[in-house]
């Protein structure tokens, strides 16, 4: 985390003049201002990454448990913006893009499983599928 | 015919009837199931003659049909191709186990009539017949040695042929056991003589025999004969191994007449003489063989005397007949060796059908004691065996005086010969003149002591043929070896036709010399004379004075008693060797199998198990558990890969 006295920050933010400063600033003048660097997205895709973790081991809901698959898949696409945005690749920005398709496909094939499985059984609990055990 | 062919069904005719009678097992027709397995032998003594003819034909020096079928054993240096040949000294031994064979098979189909298991009872005679042939025929020691083992098995199962009978089981298993430690030796002989010489074909092992004898004890030669020898005494029941034989009355007597009389006991006697170059180089094992052979020819017939079973004299007998086979081998007389196995299997296949004839008639009654008299009953039985008992005790000019009395001469005039071994030979044949003289005494001569209940009656056709015809043989068996001394008073000067035939593929000792014919004459003279001396002492005792013999036997008080239990030698053997065996054993399986072995593969088992257990633990079937032993493994692998 960057050394930066916050209060200063603050003050000249809000002078007009340095709007306009703000948007042209490098990379590190540019976190140094808003006090949010690569670590904030980083903790941020991790916490939302557990969560989503949390909810797949945890919840015994199929329905929510692919939503927090989705949670997953996010929580990696902010890590992937922000290591693109903060080395100045593009490449992290492209593989947003596949994994966001990649998710939705997922989506589909998962819910559509999910609403054979329901016609069939009337249940989306997954602990009563559990027939595959030793 | 091709000779291939003439081979192919000298084999495989008794093998097919075996199959046949095999198959057919459970059947009851004494007749059927005789017929297809007489006719067997039948065909292959057909075939053995044929080839025979062939063998004629050839000139003295290359006198020798041989076939290879196929490759049986291919492995690196060792080539065991499946031959088998006819020489000089096959070619008697298969005509005589073929048609001896024969005729016992037809002996059998009378007295076998009644018995539940007939078809089986073929069904291993023709197997005992195949391996037979095997082992005579084959021209390599392995080839010999399947056929050994094969008559081995044959010789147990119809040992043990009533094996409801406990004690018959027991008797077959004896055999097979007792065999089977000489078998090991046999073994044993055929790696060193491997070894040594890198083949194992008779006529190769033959011919690459160094000149010089070697005097080693533990030579190769000296070593491998020694050893083949011990394999000779567990199957032709030499001491110490001929235990078996005795107790191998327990089969059918026909059973007795083929496989403990005639054929398979003269096998290993049959090795020797194969071999007879191999075992001139090795003059120790030559002696061994002797001395062997003269004590067993002595203490078997010792106990001869005393036996009160017809079959166990009988038995006893063989043993001191083979011993003096072995005697021959042992002082290099390999014609005398070969010539006695032929006219003893003559003579004794006759006893013991004729003893047979005697059982059948008495409704299983085997015990002397209770016969005497049966010569009005049974004419044609006493007749020959009353052949058979001149044959045996060498009277001349029946065939056992020719073969016994060139045995004994070798044993003294052969430079590997002694006077101890003629001695001993001597001894044993004034005591086979005794007990066989007994034998008839009690069965056939004097007072009947027949119960009351049983009506002796003769045997049928079918059983009177066989003993015709091995009497005719007993008689003249012989005439094909009448030794020079006695052929050339004779008009015609008959050669010795047997040691002509043999000459070629017997050698003899170095430094034989030719014998002094006066000395020949004196001690044929003198064993024939005191034979029948003792014939006429035994006929006295057992005939005119039957009380005489027990008070003679009170008389010797312990020392009857002890050859009455034949020395013993049982108990002996139970003793130091039998019951040391079972407790050692006893302790192996208490220590080393269950506590050892079978915990050690408990235990690993249990191992196995419990993780079994444990990782089907985790397969529960909760996939949000497999999920998080992959985050957990994820974060353990990454952890390492961090904080390394």
């Amino acid at each position: 985390m960057p050394n930066v006295d916050t209060s200063l920050a603050a003050e000249a933010l809000a002078r007009p003049e340095t709007q306009t400063q703000i948007e042209s600033l490098d990379l590190i003048a540019h976190s140094a201002t808003l006090g949010v660097g690569l670590s904030h997205y980083l903790i941020l895709s991790a916490i939302l990454f557990v969560l989503g973790m949390i909810g797949v081991l945890m919840r015994r809901n199929a329905i929510v448990m692919l939503m927090s698959i989705e949670l997953m898949l996010n929580a990696v696409n902010i890590s992937f913006v922000a290591f693109s945005r903060f080395q100045n690749l593009i490449d992290g920005q492209i593989m947003v893009f596949f994994v966001m398709t990649i998710a939705a496909a997922e989506a589909a094939v998962g819910l559509a499983i999910l609403v054979a499985i329901f016609k069939r059984f009337r249940e989306v609990n997954i602990r009563f599928f559990e027939h595959l055990r030793g | 015919m091709s000779p291939q062919l003439l081979f192919a069904t000298l084999i495989l005719a008794p093998l097919l009837g075996f199959l046949i009678n095999g198959a057919r097992y459970r059947k009851h027709s004494a007749e059927v199931a005789g017929g297809i397995a007489t006719g067997a032998a039948a065909i292959s003594f057909i075939s053995a003659l044929a080839i025979f003819f062939q063998l004629l034909d050839l000139p003295a020096e290359e006198r020798r049909v041989a076939v290879q079928f196929f490759d049986w054993i291919r492995v690196a240096d060792l080539k065991i191709p499946a031959g088998f040949v006819i020489d000089q000294i096959s070619g008697i031994m298969i005509l005589v186990v073929t048609g001896v064979g024969s005729l016992i098979h037809l002996f059998s189909i009378s007295y076998m009539h009644h018995d539940k298991g007939v078809a089986k009872y073929f069904a291993y005679l023709n197997l005992f017949l195949f391996n037979m042939i095997l082992l005579v025929l084959g021209d390599s020691l392995p080839v010999m040695f399947v056929g050994w083992e094969g008559v081995g098995l044959c010789s147990y199962l119809l040992i043990g042929f009533w094996f409801t009978d406990k004690e018959k089981a027991a008797a077959g298993m004896k055999a097979f056991v007792t065999n089977r430690i000489g078998d090991a030796a046999f073994i044993l002989g055929m790696f060193i003589l491997f070894l040594h010489f890198g083949t194992l074909n008779f006529q190769e092992l033959n011919r690459m025999v160094p000149v010089d004898p070697s005097l080693a004890w533990f030579g190769p030669i000296g070593l491998g004969t020694l050893l083949l020898f011990i394999g000779a005494t567990g199957k032709s029941a030499q001491i110490p191994l001929y235990v078996w034989l005795p107790d191998a009355m327990a089969g059918p007597t026909p059973v007795s007449a083929l496989i403990h009389a005639a054929t398979m006991v003269t096998a290993g006697v049959y090795m020797i003489v194969r071999m007879n170059p191999l075992f001139l180089a090795a003059p120790n094992t030559m002696m061994v063989i002797a001395s062997i052979g003269a004590l067993t020819a002595v203490m078997a017939a010792s106990i001869g005397l005393t036996q009160w079973d017809i079959k166990k004299v009988l038995a006893y007998s063989t043993v001191s007949q083979l011993g003096y086979m072995f005697l021959a081998c042992g002082v290099g007389a390999f014609g005398a060796a070969l010539f006695h196995l032929m006219t003893h299997a003559f003579f004794k296949a006759l006893m013991f059908l004729g003893s047979g004839s005697v059982i059948h008639a008495m409704h299983e009654e085997q015990d002397i004691r209770k016969m005497g008299g049966l010569k009005k009953y049974m004419p044609v039985t006493h007749l020959t065996f009353l052949l058979g008992w001149l044959a045996i005790i060498g009277m001349p000019p029946f065939a056992g005086f020719f073969s016994k009395d060139e045995i004994l001469w070798m044993a003294f005039h052969s430079p590997r010969g002694h006077i101890l071994f003629w001695i001993l030979g001597f001894v044993g044949a004034l005591m086979t003149a005794f007990y066989m003289t007994r034998l008839m005494a009690l069965t056939f001569w004097g007072e009947s002591r027949v119960d009351k209940k049983i009506h002796p009656h003769e045997s049928p056709l079918l059983m009177k043929i066989p003993l015709i015809v091995l009497a005719l043989l007993s008689v003249v068996g012989g005439w094909i070896g009448v030794p020079h001394v006695i052929g050339s008073l004779l008009p015609g000067e008959p050669h010795n036709i047997l040691e002509h035939w043999l000459e070629p593929v017997v050698k003899s000792v170095p430094g034989m010399e030719a014998g002094d014919p006066t000395l020949e004459w004196s001690l044929m003279g003198a064993s024939v004379f005191f034979a029948a001396i003792a014939a006429a002492v035994a006929y006295h005792f057992y005939v005119r004075n039957p009380s005489q013999p027990k008070k003679i036997a009170e008389a010797l008080g312990g020392f009857y008693r002890l050859v009455f239990n034949k020395y013993r030698i049982d108990e002996l053997y139970a003793a130091t060797l039998i019951r040391p065996l079972i407790k050692a054993s006893q302790g192996l399986w208490f220590y080393v199998d269950v506590n050892f072995i079978d915990k050690a593969t408990f235990v690993t088992a249990d191992l196995v198990r419990g993780g079994g257990l444990f990782v089907r633990g985790l397969q529960n079937g909760n996939i949000q558990r497999y999920a998080l032993y992959v985050a957990f493994g994820v974060v353990v692998s990454l952890s390492f890969i961090l904080l390394r």
